[in-house]
């Protein structure tokens, strides 16, 4: 046989036949951001959901106008507005379980007041406290989080270790659309589908990244589309929408309890105000793009609903307010008393016990206290 | 009076004892890293683990070491204990965010609400031909985070009982092994290891009258040699194991220095910004008018590890640690 022969007789033997671990189609995300109030689908929902919405959305605006006015008056150092985003706030609460968890960012205050969490409490680490306020055990809401996707991670483990204890309860963590960008997004989305972990990831696209818009962050088709590369559906809502969150957020708490595993849920909304109090949000957009959103304001939207179909008289709007004003009224009396921090805090619980080295600063940072102290007293006496 | 037999074992096999005692102590103990199920974890620490006490608790997980301490911390939020491995020192540096911003602060940020028991196993240091990013001394990074006590053994029993330790703990710790020392031998019992001090103490490990070396992990056992060689010298070297870096032992290293008045402070870490800055300080703060001559620091240079070819050059050997020993100006007892 001549060599051009036995070449000709070569067979490489095929390697293992390839096809898809998981079929994408049914993970990929709707065309269009899911909507319920003004169509079809408004037909089926519960009048009383739609009320409790409502009630909330009323209160958690209020909420979002007096936090940032108590910025402007100096009892709050900084205030992450939600305003034009209280749908997503009120639905991620409300779609829980008492036993689920909700890990929110730092932009969640909303959240986790609507989970029941005092006001005063939730906005403890944002007036300048050394420490996050709530019992995070008490309404199963994790300490605010400010560094960004960090705690996404945290939620898969919770969620994990739930199910490894035979326990259903489901973890919502809440990521903005910037916080997408972080590689501790993609590794909690990631070790949630391998792990099948019962959590749900919703992000607020609410267009800006302080002043980076999502252009400038993704180039992905949407980013719900994020969820087909991890093997877990993605699911696109009109986060102005609150019945449409509401619906899907249950839908997916439903599915990660039975089992089904994760699901990322991007909601479509607007960030109506500046990042913060400190931000100046005229450098990067213009207010024709807020006017816009403005348009499509969640409560209006509802509002709309509701009054179409007969289920909001001006009684039960009343009552919505009052009980805004009068959560506005008793956050303002307490804001505005001094909150009275002991220094000595700070050492109490770095470690179960401090150490060695730790003591020793205590007693230094005692020391120079009695000193002060000694001063007033002497400039008093 | 029954006498316990010794047989020699490995510091390897120690921690996996320690693991395994833990778990089998305390279901909500699990371990979780990087090729720590199946294969048993590239120094085979976690060997035999998940066979004994299932995938569930003994876990390997996607190839990420945020996404590990992350998830830790969340099933520690829930009750769980979990240990995880961090495969080598400059692999762990990507659960940095995870483990400075939340895993060392929870507990204070909640008032002791959500103490975070999470031990983070961290094989460190050189001396094993590993190439780039295999063999750093990472222990001043995680000294200067408040919130994280640091532990390394020097010793196959220390091994078992720090670790032990580390996973009891309420604080999260971080267990720095010093991989040179996996395959080092001791005679341990296994069947009755001894509990060692609570975390923060050290020890002495040879006593001596002219000068102190204070060392830990993988230093330890190369400034015995030195101790031994120096006789020759005239001088008797006392060795201090630290065992401990948060908390530290004051207490023990003075008691030390104080009564050789001499101190001479040893690691791989480079110098600049390491350890030894700080115990030189203490020491210094502390025992100043006890000593003879300047604390001095023998360690690693301050370069990027060097490659297996040339470590041997960066490495704090025995002719460094006699020689800095030598500059403790003698003169003065002539």
């Amino acid at each position: 046989m001549t060599v051009m022969e036995q070449r000709g007789a070569y067979r490489p033997t095929p390697p293992p036949a390839w096809k898809p671990r998981t079929d994408p189609a049914p993970l990929l995300p709707d065309t269009e951001p899911y909507r319920v109030l003004g169509t079809d689908a408004a037909a089926q929902a519960d009048p009383e959901l739609l009320r409790r919405l409502y009630a909330q959305l009323v209160r958690g605006r209020r909420y979002n106008v007096q936090a940032t006015a108590l910025t402007k008056q100096g009892r709050l150092a900084v205030y992450p507005s939600s305003t034009g985003q209280e749908a997503c706030e009120v639905a991620a609460a409300l779609a829980l379980q008492e036993r689920d968890w909700l890990f929110p960012s730092y932009r969640d205050t909303l959240a986790v007041v609507a989970r029941g969490v005092d006001p005063v409490e939730a906005l403890t680490l944002l007036r300048g406290d050394w420490h996050t306020g709530y019992d995070p055990y008490e309404h199963r809401v994790a300490p605010l989080s400010t560094p960004l996707a960090t705690q996404l991670p945290h939620a898969v483990g919770l969620a994990h270790a739930a199910r490894l204890k035979g326990d259903d309860v489901v973890a919502l963590a809440m990521v903005g659309d910037g916080g997408t960008s972080e590689g501790d997004f993609h590794e909690a989305l990631n070790f949630a589908a391998v792990w099948q972990a019962p959590v749900v990831f919703l992000v607020q696209n609410n267009g800006f990244a302080i002043s980076v818009p999502l252009a400038k962050q993704t180039a992905a088709p949407s980013l719900a589309h994020k969820a087909v590369g991890y093997g877990m559906p993605g699911r696109l809502v009109d986060g102005n929408d609150a019945a449409a969150v509401h619906e899907v957020l249950t839908d997916a708490v439903r599915r990660a309890r039975e089992g089904g595993g994760p699901t990322l849920v991007e909601a479509v909304t607007y960030r109506i105000e500046a990042h913060t109090n400190a931000d100046d949000a005229t450098r990067y957009r213009g207010d024709a793009e807020v006017e816009t959103w403005r348009e499509h304001d969640p409560i209006q939207l509802l509002e709309r609903e509701l009054t179409a179909r007969g289920l909001l008289d001006e009684d039960t709007k009343q009552s919505a307010r009052d009980a805004a004003e009068t959560m506005a009224a008793d956050l303002r009396a307490r804001m505005n008393q001094d909150a009275v921090l002991d220094p000595m805090d700070l050492f109490a619980h770095v470690y179960a016990e401090p150490t060695p080295q730790l003591r020793e600063q205590q007693a230094l940072l005692r020391a120079e206290l009695e000193a002060e102290h000694a001063d007033r007293e002497g400039t008093h006496r | 009076m029954t006498t316990v037999a010794l047989k020699p074992a490995t510091m390897a096999q120690a921690l996996t004892r320690a693991l395994r005692d833990a778990m089998a102590a305390d279901p909500s103990v699990h371990v979780l890293g990087e090729d720590v199920g199946t294969l048993g974890g590239v120094f085979r620490v976690t060997d035999g683990l998940a066979a004994e006490f299932g995938e569930d608790r003994c876990t390997d997980t996607p190839l990420a070491e945020a996404g590990i301490l992350g998830t830790a911390v969340g099933m520690a939020m829930y009750g769980l204990r979990p240990v995880v491995e961090m495969q080598f020192d400059a692999f762990a540096y990507p659960a940095f965010e995870q483990l400075i911003s939340h895993v060392a602060r929870m507990r204070n940020r909640t008032r002791g609400r959500m103490p975070l028991p999470i031990t983070v196993r961290v094989p460190y240091g050189g001396g094993i031909g590993g190439v780039e990013h295999h063999s750093d001394s990472s222990e001043a990074y995680y000294m200067a985070t408040p919130g994280l006590h640091v532990v390394t053994p020097a010793t196959v029993a220390d091994a078992y009982g720090l670790l032990r330790a580390a996973i009891a703990s309420d604080d999260p710790v971080v267990v720095l092994e010093p991989k040179r020392l996996y395959w080092s031998k001791d005679a341990w019992n296994p069947d009755d290891p001894q509990p060692v001090d609570p975390i923060g103490r050290a020890v002495v490990r040879r006593p001596g009258r002219s000068a102190t070396l204070i060392t830990y992990g993988p230093s330890v056992p190369v400034c015995l040699e030195a101790a031994e060689a120096a006789r020759a010298e005239g001088w008797d070297l006392e060795v201090v194991d630290l065992r401990s870096l948060v908390p530290f032992d004051d207490e023990t290293v003075c008691a030390s220095v104080r009564r050789t008045g001499r101190a001479v402070v040893v690691h791989e870490s480079g110098s600049f910004g390491g350890p030894g800055g700080e115990i030189a300080a203490r020491v210094t703060e502390r025992c100043f008018h006890h000593l003879e001559a300047p604390v001095l620091r023998v360690a690693g240079f301050d370069l990027p590890y060097p490659p297996p070819m040339l470590e041997r050059h960066h490495l704090p050997g025995v002719d460094r640690i006699l020689d800095a020993v030598a500059r403790l100006q003698w003169e003065a007892e002539n």
